[in-house]
């Protein structure tokens, strides 16, 4: 694995984001600077279509920005060729959707070892789901699920792999407040005791609290970014 | 360990395992045709080979009247010889109590001790000649057979004109005599031709052949040149009635043999590449339709880190397990099939023995081209799921975007109700796509269309042939030329209708370095009972200042009417003859060339000879005509219409034509294949699209009605498709299915387009109802759930 310089986990300088051409454009991002240190523990709140989603599939390395850059560290993401990024996923990305994209197919725990098969230093596939408190489902298939446990498969495939960086697509969308908790509980051990930078997008502002740092979309851009100095648990947000 | 990736190639096999059936099917019968038209061909030529060579058939052949032995070491002095046999040969008949006449044979002399140097028999049943014994003869075994006769029997024959009783030691087969043809006869019938094989002894004494021979047969070295070695032993044996000598290329039996194995060479030249071509491009259009709907998980897949390599390596071990398992089970079917087609082969050539053999190289080409277009397929498809980046690729079911289909869904809008109009405006979104499956299920529809008119074609041949062609009752062969009067004789006889007389003369006939052993044939001007006809089937005059050929001979001696060719006669003088072609007939079978008999006999300078008549008969006479026919001693054959139609057909049917019946089966299930793969692959494109439909109110009719207009949009595109196909498929498919033998005509057949639409029709419907069950066992919560 190559050595990460620097503690800036993220650095972005006049992002932008179009999709389609001439009058049916839609400018999905509009110019973002943003800098984010490593360890950091990241929410970001906005309305619905304020580029939330376009952000983070740009950071992850799943898509390419328009114009402006990005960097990982020393590492520009903007300028990378298609097996660079791939590695880059690969070594250091843990992913968790707005849908769960899990594999239809596949039983919950062989959807976690997808990833871990192709890991460097990944954990057990079923000590993820037991972190996700899924050890008795392990052999379901996702039609065998709820939304909220197949929700809890897609965290614990992205926490496995012990990755540098997790980017959770609004991950408690579909979760009673309950189990909500659990999963920010698993997202918050893992940025505190891996030192994973964490940048989770939620509608639930009440998330805020819990993050190092709150970044505010609206329409393209970022609008506000809070420093918290104090943080809180998971356990005590109020939802 | 199986990786999860492998895990999940296995679940997605068995998910779709009726479809990885169907795909696996089509390429299947693909290779299934072209192994098991390579094992009948190499089984067929190694048969030949191997018979030849084990029982030691001569390569050449030179007919005396009288030759004594003591030539014979003039013969094997000729450079290229490498040995010599003499055998006495002639003619005899056979009148058999339950035959109402005699049946025509081949006489020929086994040495009185040993077996022969050259074309040595292969005694099957009964036992060798006695030498001392000379009644005693062995029999064709295929003539035995038809007509119930084993050793111990006794028959009554007439050899050299006398009458004699023969008994019957044994039965033998013999690769000079695979097919046994009567003279005159368009097809090989068992039943009207015999060979006799009798001691030197006793037959030196019946031809009067005492110290000498009737035809020398040689062996030759492997440097031989033919011609030179022919020109040699032709004068050697010019001063005792030598007839010409020829090549084993001109022997009656192995030129029918080696016309059939050509016949099959083309075939498996021609045909598997077509069956092969289209299953590949079915399979190509499947397999991309496939790993399109696999778009999300191929995103997916990425966005974990997976390479682009290794996401097609998981793609194509997918593709490589449905072609790899399709090919090997077209290998195995095409070798049972070709075994149980060369056993049929075996029985009608009756070969003592068969040695199958399918080259190895054509299973290696059928793994190949299998897992080469599969994988192509799959090929083009992943480029173009890899041109996406991984959001995109992954972006839930992406609504498609129909408001840009423009005029033509306005149109739609107006016209239709809800149903009717998703239907249209998924076929106006996709339009490659509809095309696409159009193309493939017309291609399956050409091909059905071809083979079906391919069988329908042979069937025209033979009612051609003998409606049109030869429209006799009966044909009367004498057992020497006669004259003319010879009609009046049969004229008068109860139960003939009509009389018309013909002559067949034995010749070689060249043009330059083209050169063809057969006959020709005069007939009168303008003949009722046989006739040359054109290819309007309308009957051709024929003419006393030229020769009229079939369009088969004019191409094998490259001539064409107009030019001149040489004719040396084979028989009497043997003049040497130089005449114009003045026009083509169009033939079915045989390579004839045709004479006004009056000409023929001038140019002979035989006058009002004649060797034959055709008759026309009243049935209500035919076994008192039958009676009369047989008391006639110098008639030497009749064979009756139906009979010779009868061998025909047995001919069409058991020899290389008979793989039209194994290529419209495979048409078949190329067709059902295409047909239910587009129908099942639709149905996994739209189960989510469906199943909402379905959650929203829509009835399972309606809903049934959204996918299955689909089909029913596809399949009326196809048939234009089809035809145009078909079209084109017809012309090569008859090429590779014409010999010398039997020429297919190119004859478009209406009613095969109209079997093979009906057949896609069926496979629709079939496919459709077969989805329509799934679709109605949809599980609602489970489809709206995951995405597939
Ligand atoms: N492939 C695309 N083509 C055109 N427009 C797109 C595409 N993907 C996203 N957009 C548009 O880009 C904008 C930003 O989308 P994005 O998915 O980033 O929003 P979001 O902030 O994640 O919203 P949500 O909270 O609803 O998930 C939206 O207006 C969306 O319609
Ligand atoms: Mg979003």
């Amino acid at each position: 694995m190559h050595k990460l310089n620097g503690d800036t986990a993220f650095r972005t300088q006049g992002l932008t984001k179009t999709y389609g051409e001439g009058a049916a454009a839609v400018h999905a991002l509009r110019g973002v600077d943003i800098a984010i240190p490593t360890g950091e523990m990241v929410v970001l709140l906005g309305p619905s279509g304020s580029g939330k989603s376009t952000l983070l599939n740009i950071l992850g390395g799943l898509d390419d920005a328009t114009n402006g850059t990005a960097h990982f560290f020393d590492r520009e993401l903007t300028t990378m060729g298609e097996r660079a990024l791939t590695l880059y996923r690969r070594e250091h990305v843990g992913f968790v959707f707005q849908f769960y994209n899990l594999m239809p197919s596949l039983t919950a725990k062989e959807n976690v070892e997808l990833v871990t098969e192709i890991a460097d230093d990944p954990m057990d596939a079923e000590h993820a789901l037991s972190l996700v408190g899924l050890t008795e489902r392990i052999n379901h298939f996702p039609a065998q699920l709820s939304g909220g446990e197949q929700q809890r498969v897609a965290i614990a495939r992205a926490v496995a792999k012990q990755p540098t960086v997790m980017f959770c697509d609004e991950p408690t969308g579909a979760l009673d407040s309950k189990t909500g908790r659990s999963v920010l509980n698993v997202l918050q051990t893992v940025n505190q005791e891996l030192g994973t930078t964490v940048m989770i997008v939620t509608h639930a502002a009440a998330t805020a609290a819990m993050a190092d740092r709150v970044i505010h979309f609206a329409d393209g851009g970022v609008r506000e970014v809070i420093e918290n100095t104090t943080k809180l648990t998971a356990d005590e947000i109020e939802w | 360990m199986l990786s999860a990736l492998d895990k999940k190639l296995l679940r997605d096999l068995g998910r779709m395992k009726m479809q990885a059936i169907a795909i696996g099917l089509v390429i299947a019968v693909g290779v299934v045709v072209l192994v098991m038209m390579d094992g009948l061909f190499h089984s067929l030529s190694q048969t030949k080979d191997t018979y030849y060579d084990r029982y030691r058939l001569a390569q050449a052949y030179a007919p005396a009247v009288r030759a004594p032995k003591y030539l014979l070491n003039n013969l094997a002095a000729i450079p290229g010889v490498d040995s010599v046999m003499g055998r006495m040969r002639g003619g005899g008949l056979i009148d058999l109590p339950q035959e109402d006449v005699p049946i025509s044979a081949a006489v020929l002399s086994l040495p009185d001790h040993g077996v022969p140097r050259l074309n040595d028999i292969y005694l099957a049943e009964g036992n060798q000649l006695d030498p001392s014994r000379e009644n005693q003869a062995i029999l064709l075994r295929s003539f035995a057979n038809a007509h119930g006769i084993s050793p111990g029997d006794t028959i009554s024959a007439t050899i050299n004109g006398a009458r004699r009783k023969l008994e019957i030691a044994g039965l033998a087969q013999s690769p000079e005599f695979l097919i046994s043809m009567a003279p005159g006869e368009l097809a090989p019938d068992d039943k009207r031709f015999a060979v006799l094989w009798m001691s030197e002894t006793s037959l030196g004494a019946a031809f009067d052949l005492r110290g000498a021979f009737s035809e020398a047969l040689f062996s030759l070295t492997r440097d031989a040149k033919l011609p030179q070695v022919l020109d040699r032993v032709d004068q050697v044996l010019a001063n005792y009635g030598g007839t010409g000598a020829y090549g084993i290329e001109d022997q009656a039996s192995n030129r029918f043999l080696t016309e059939e194995i050509k016949g099959l060479a083309t075939q498996s030249k021609i045909l598997p590449p077509i069956f092969l071509a289209i299953a590949a491009f079915l399979l190509n259009i499947v397999i991309s339709r496939m790993i399109q709907s696999e778009r999300e998980q191929i995103g997916l897949l990425k966005a974990f880190g997976y390479s682009s390599f290794e996401v097609s390596a998981h793609y194509f071990k997918f593709v490589l397990a449905i072609a790899i398992g399709g090919a090997l089970v077209g290998c195995l079917i095409g070798v049972m099939v070709g075994r149980s087609y060369a056993d049929l082969f075996q029985q009608y050539y009756k070969f003592p023995f068969l040695v199958f053999r399918v080259d190895p190289q054509a299973f290696i080409i059928g793994i190949l081209v299998s897992v080469f277009t599969a994988s192509a397929g799959a090929l083009f498809v992943l480029r173009n799921v890899f041109a996406l980046t991984p959001a995109v690729a992954m972006r839930p079911p992406a609504p498609a975007d129909y408001s840009t289909a423009g005029g033509f869904l306005a149109v739609v809008n107006r016209l239709f109700d809800q149903p009717t109009r998703m239907v249209l405006r998924r076929v106006a979104r996709h339009p490659g796509r509809a095309f696409g499956a159009a193309l493939g299920v017309g291609a399956g529809m050409g091909l059905s269309a071809a083979s079906i008119g391919l069988m329908m074609t042979f069937t025209t041949v033979v009612d051609q042939t003998f409606d049109y062609v030869d429209r006799s009752d009966m044909t009367v062969v004498f057992a020497a030329l006669r004259s003319d009067k010879t009609l009046y004789e049969l004229n008068a006889l109860e139960g003939v209708a009509q009389v018309e007389p013909f002559r067949v003369v034995p010749v070689i006939m060249r043009n330059g370095l083209h050169s063809h052993k057969g006959a020709l044939t005069g007939l009168i001007a303008n003949p009722q009972q046989f006739r040359a006809v054109d290819k309007n089937l309308n009957p051709i005059r024929l003419r006393d200042d030229g020769i009229i050929i079939a369009k088969s001979l004019a191409k094998k001696l490259a001539i064409a009417p107009g030019q001149t060719m040489t004719i040396e006669v084979q028989e009497g003088e043997r003049p040497i003859l130089s005449m114009p072609i003045v026009g083509i007939a169009e033939t079915l079978s045989g390579a004839p060339a045709y004479l006004q008999i009056g000409a023929l006999n001038r140019a002979l300078k035989q006058p009002n000879q004649i060797s034959g008549a055709y008759l026309q008969i009243d049935e209500k006479y035919q076994s008192e005509l039958y009676e009369s026919l047989k008391a006639m001693p110098f008639i030497a054959g009749a064979s009756l219409k139906s009979t010779s139609r009868e061998a025909f057909e047995t001919l069409m049917d058991q020899s290389a034509g008979s793989m039209r019946y194994v290529m419209s089966f495979i048409a078949a299930i190329i067709t059902f294949g295409i047909v239910y793969n587009s129908a099942r692959i639709a149905f996994a494109e739209r189960a989510r699209d469906l199943a909402s439909l379905r959650v929203i109110g829509f009835t399972k009719g309606e809903t049934a009605f959204v996918l299955l207009g689909e089909l029913a949009i596809m399949v009326i595109l196809a048939v234009p498709i089809g035809i145009a196909f078909g079209i084109g498929l017809n012309v090569a498919i008859v090429e590779g299915f014409s010999t010398d033998l039997y020429q297919i005509p190119n004859q478009l057949q209406p009613e095969a387009f109209g079997t093979a639409g009906i057949a896609v029709l069926v496979s629709s419907i079939f496919s459709g109802w077969m989805v329509k069950r799934n679709m109605d066992g949809l599980n609602l919560v489970s489809a709206l759930k995951t995405r597939e």
